[in-house]
């Protein structure tokens, strides 16, 4: 079976974000003056086959821990959907 | 003594290692490709600095997986020098050498200049034939080298003397002013728990004649050799 895994990495909270930082002070010399913080991080789609949903699910967390972030700065969270036959996943994109 | 320099797709600062090795020191040096598994007959391995992978995902994520990387680990658990400058710096860190990690510039611009180090920690093979608390020059030229670690990490770090570099003034202040890139406690370079691998984001390679700029880096590879040979003495 194909999923496709959406996996969104962000820096952590308690981490500087020097880009979200510097996109933010643009918004608000945009005028966007109700913008309190932004913050940048990655989207990755990953299209794998896997025997079952859950099975698709432990390995999209184990790449996430293991390259896709980095536990000292980043956090993660991921969603699976099965693919369908135009090859899109199911559902929306965003985890 | 003998020393390795690792060539990863995108490694640029391979030739620089490697004409400060064997062309100002007069040391055996050779060329390690990133498939390489077998480190037999190395003293002293150096991860350059480049891009390697394009930095792509995060600086040194993707090399930090190549197959010599698992041969490194062995040859550092062995007690094997190794010292990773810049991207080497970032490929340690992301493979869990070293422990903290890189976080892009303060300021969102790639540095390219001399700056200013005072030397924290001169008892190791890297920094031993400078002075404590000297001030030296070396030049940097990176986008991530804004060293992060949570707090507890940083003061475990600091309580055993894991801080090799920081950026200072020229008279060894330590100040934001003197952070050219947002380092947390102004760190430039750590070294492990055993002393014998050391990350540092500013190029030895780029200062070791006059004709450079300068010559602080080419007392950095001296120290290898000199802090090697003794040791051999003393075993032998």
């Amino acid at each position: 079976m194909r999923y496709v895994a959406t996996v969104k990495v962000m820096p952590k909270k308690t981490v500087l974000d020097p880009q979200g930082s510097a996109v933010k002070g643009a918004l608000l010399d945009l005028g966007y003056g109700g913008v309190k913080d932004v913050r940048i991080g990655k989207n990755i789609r990953v299209e794998m086959e896997a025997p079952s949903k859950s099975a698709a699910r432990a390995l999209v967390e184990e790449m996430a821990r293991k390259i896709l972030s980095n536990p000292v700065i980043e956090e993660f969270e991921f969603a699976v959907i099965p693919m369908d036959s135009s090859g899109e996943g199911a559902g929306g994109i965003a985890p | 003594m003998k020393f390795g320099i690792v060539v990863f797709p995108g490694s640029n600062c391979d030739q620089d290692c490697y004409y400060a090795i064997r062309d100002i020191l007069g040391c055996d040096v050779d060329y390690i490709w990133h498939t390489v598994t077998d480190l037999r007959g190395f003293d002293c391995i150096i991860l350059p600095g480049g891009f390697s992978y394009g930095d792509y995902l995060r600086t040194g994520a993707i090399a930090r997986f190549s197959p010599v990387m698992k041969a490194v680990k062995d040859f550092a658990d062995g007690g094997g020098l190794v010292l990773g400058i810049c991207n080497g710096f970032q490929i340690l860190l992301e493979a869990g050498f070293l422990p903290g990690a890189m976080l892009r510039n303060k300021g969102l611009r790639f540095l390219c200049k001399y700056v200013h180090l005072r030397v924290e920690n001169n008892k190791n093979p890297f920094t031993c034939l400078f002075e404590e608390h000297e001030v030296i020059r070396m030049p940097i030229a990176h986008f991530d080298g804004n060293y992060y670690a949570d707090s507890r990490t940083i003061e475990a770090l600091e309580a055993r003397g894991g801080v090799v570099f920081r950026y200072s003034d020229e008279k060894g202040g330590i100040a934001p002013e003197t952070n050219p890139n947002g380092s947390v406690g102004n760190i430039a370079a750590v070294i492990n728990e055993a002393g014998n691998v050391l990350g540092m984001m500013p190029h030895p390679e780029r200062c070791v004649e006059e004709l450079l700029g300068g010559e602080d880096g080419r007392r950095l590879f001296e120290s290898i050799v000199s802090w090697f040979s003794g040791r051999r003495g003393v075993g032998s």
